[in-house]
């Protein structure tokens, strides 16, 4: 497909700092290219800034090729934009016409306060991780070999697919209600899945869904929105896996 | 920590909230035999019919106790939801400036506390209406009558008909002239003989003339005849609410099963499918029932 140039108009949110009250702020950008990505778009925008002198806007980033998470932003009223199965930094500016006006918003849940402009701090997902998402390995010296132990190929899969998770906070972003769900459910399954992580399986479920909940995430209510959005297709079978985990282990756990 | 688990964390609640609202599916539909009969079993033998059951719905000590379980599920039901839509509400506190939430979820799902807020409201009048009339209301329910012509004179003649099959007539309630009535009703259904103190029987509350002359145009009582003004908002009303509970049972009835874990591809569609279906026709029936009786009368 040859490229194409297009004008956009930008409306992103911007804000100084935690403390501040941030706002929609309206840009104009000329002569973007079809072929660049979202970010390179917006690398595009921050050069303008700069040039104006002007503060550019801070957006998360890392790695760019869809594996890393980093990248956030909540594009045009979806989570990583108008495209699924797929992180911002694999949105192309294919996606838009000539004169489209673009919405860009942080994520928003009160468990991912605003850093910056659209910098969310997502340290809660790693507080959840380290409540129970983790198989305790004991420093032996002799630790065998994980192949060692047989694992029934479906279940090799349904925890690879789970542990295809990349914590990018999409479900949170894009739940009604702002909940992690998606995102503990996977967590909680890629370990409950595997002989390895069901040793502390009733631990963790509970564990994890304590630190859930008191990050301040919302309630599931089986919208399904997370798993459209979830750039990795994450299924709604994880969820439903924790909560069997969860009531199996609430109503026999011995802590 | 676990030991509250199961009562407060999030996960809980979502049990409860799936456990309740099934069970209150089934309600429905035990709801709605009981009201079928209303417009497949007609006439006298109708009335009669209704009644009855109504008495049996009202004493039968295994039916009283599975009300208090839909009296509370409804409770905790409604309870419970308001609970978890208040810590939705505050996982976001700033709301996009732009959202699409059309391109990823069904509108009913993103509706559900409203829509249950609506039946609760609902439930509130229905209960109100028939319920608290059959049950509290200070006012006493008609009682069940029936018109029998003689066979001599061919006269008619209006009687109470008490459980055991009797026909007492309705004239004995009445003084004549100078001389007090012979019989009296006590405790709202009771037939007593007034000079012996005697229990002669016991009627039926008659719920059946009460919900025919709530949905009927016509509520000609006595031979005098009046027209029921409020029939048709009482009708429209119901109608609403039917449509609202199908949006609810639309996404609540396949919801309930994903969060009590039961989620596999070999019976996913299946229960998406039985739930839908159970959330058109479920109301709908529930719907034309009012829908006939103002039509008919």
């Amino acid at each position: 497909m040859a490229s194409k140039f297009i004008n956009i108009t930008l409306k992103i949110w911007r804000q100084k700092n935690s403390q501040a009250k941030g706002s929609m702020e309206t840009y104009q950008l000329d002569h973007v290219s079809t072929d660049s990505s979202f970010l390179e778009m917006l690398d595009q925008l921050n050069e303008q800034l700069i040039s104006e002198r002007k503060e550019p806007i801070a957006f998360d980033h890392d790695c760019r090729e869809g594996i890393c998470g980093m990248c956030s932003l909540y594009i045009n009223g979806r989570a990583h934009g108008p495209d699924t199965g797929i992180t911002t930094c694999q949105l192309h500016m294919r996606m838009f016409k000539d004169g489209d006006t673009i919405y860009v918003e942080p994520w928003r849940s009160a468990a991912f306060p605003v850093i910056k402009d659209l910098v969310v701090d997502r340290s809660a997902f790693d507080r959840i991780q380290q409540a129970g998402g983790f198989v305790s390995v004991n420093t032996s010296g002799r630790t065998i070999d994980a192949n060692s132990i047989p694992v029934p190929k479906t279940d090799a899969d349904k925890a690879f697919e789970a542990a295809a998770c990349i914590g990018c906070g999409a479900c949170v972003a894009t739940c009604k209600n702002g909940s992690a769900m998606l995102f503990v459910g996977a967590k909680v399954s890629q370990y409950a899945l595997l002989p390895q992580g069901k040793v502390e399986a009733k631990n963790r479920v509970l564990n994890m869904v304590r630190q859930m909940d008191e990050e301040g995430f919302g309630n599931c209510t089986n919208t399904g929105a997370c798993e459209i959005e979830c750039p990795k297709g994450i299924s709604l079978e994880n969820i439903a896996r924790m909560n069997r985990e969860f009531l199996s282990a609430a109503i026999s756990s011995e802590n | 920590m676990s030991n509250s688990a199961i009562l407060s964390s999030s996960i809980a609640k979502k049990y409860w909230m799936a456990l309740t609202g099934l069970f209150l599916c089934l309600f429905l539909v035990g709801h709605l035999l009981g009201n079928l009969q209303l417009i497949f079993v007609t006439g006298e033998e109708g009335k009669r019919t209704f009644n009855e059951y109504a008495y049996f719905m009202t004493h039968n000590p295994f039916v009283k106790v599975l009300s208090y379980v839909t009296y509370l599920s409804i409770l905790f039901h409604a309870i419970d939801g308001f609970l978890l839509t208040i810590k939705n509400n505050k996982a976001r506190p700033v709301p996009y400036a732009y959202n699409n939430p059309g391109a990823n979820s069904s509108t009913p799902s993103r509706y559900m506390a409203l829509l249950g807020s609506l039946i609760l409201v609902f439930i509130v009048t229905h209960m109100a209406n028939f319920w608290w009339k059959m049950k509290f209301s200070s006012d006493p329910m008609p009682l069940h009558q029936v018109v029998v012509a003689n066979p001599q004179s061919g006269a008619e003649e209006t009687f109470y008909i008490t459980h055991t099959g009797d026909y007492i007539p309705t004239s004995a309630f009445d003084g004549e002239g100078e001389m007090p009535a012979a019989m009296e009703v006590r405790n709202g259904t009771e037939f007593f003989l007034k000079e012996v103190n005697l229990k002669r029987g016991e009627g039926y509350k008659d719920l059946h003339s009460v919900v025919l002359s709530f949905f009927g145009q016509d509520k000609t009582k006595d031979g005098v005849p009046e027209k029921n003004e409020m029939a048709l908002f009482a009708v429209i009303f119901y109608v609403t609410a039917m449509m609202v509970l199908a949006f609810h049972l639309w996404h609540g009835f396949a919801s309930a099963f994903q969060s009590l874990g039961l989620n596999h591809r070999a019976y996913n569609k299946m229960i998406r499918v039985a739930g839908q279906t159970f959330a058109i026709i479920v109301p709908a029936l529930f719907a034309i029932i009012p829908i006939l009786l103002f039509m008919n009368k």
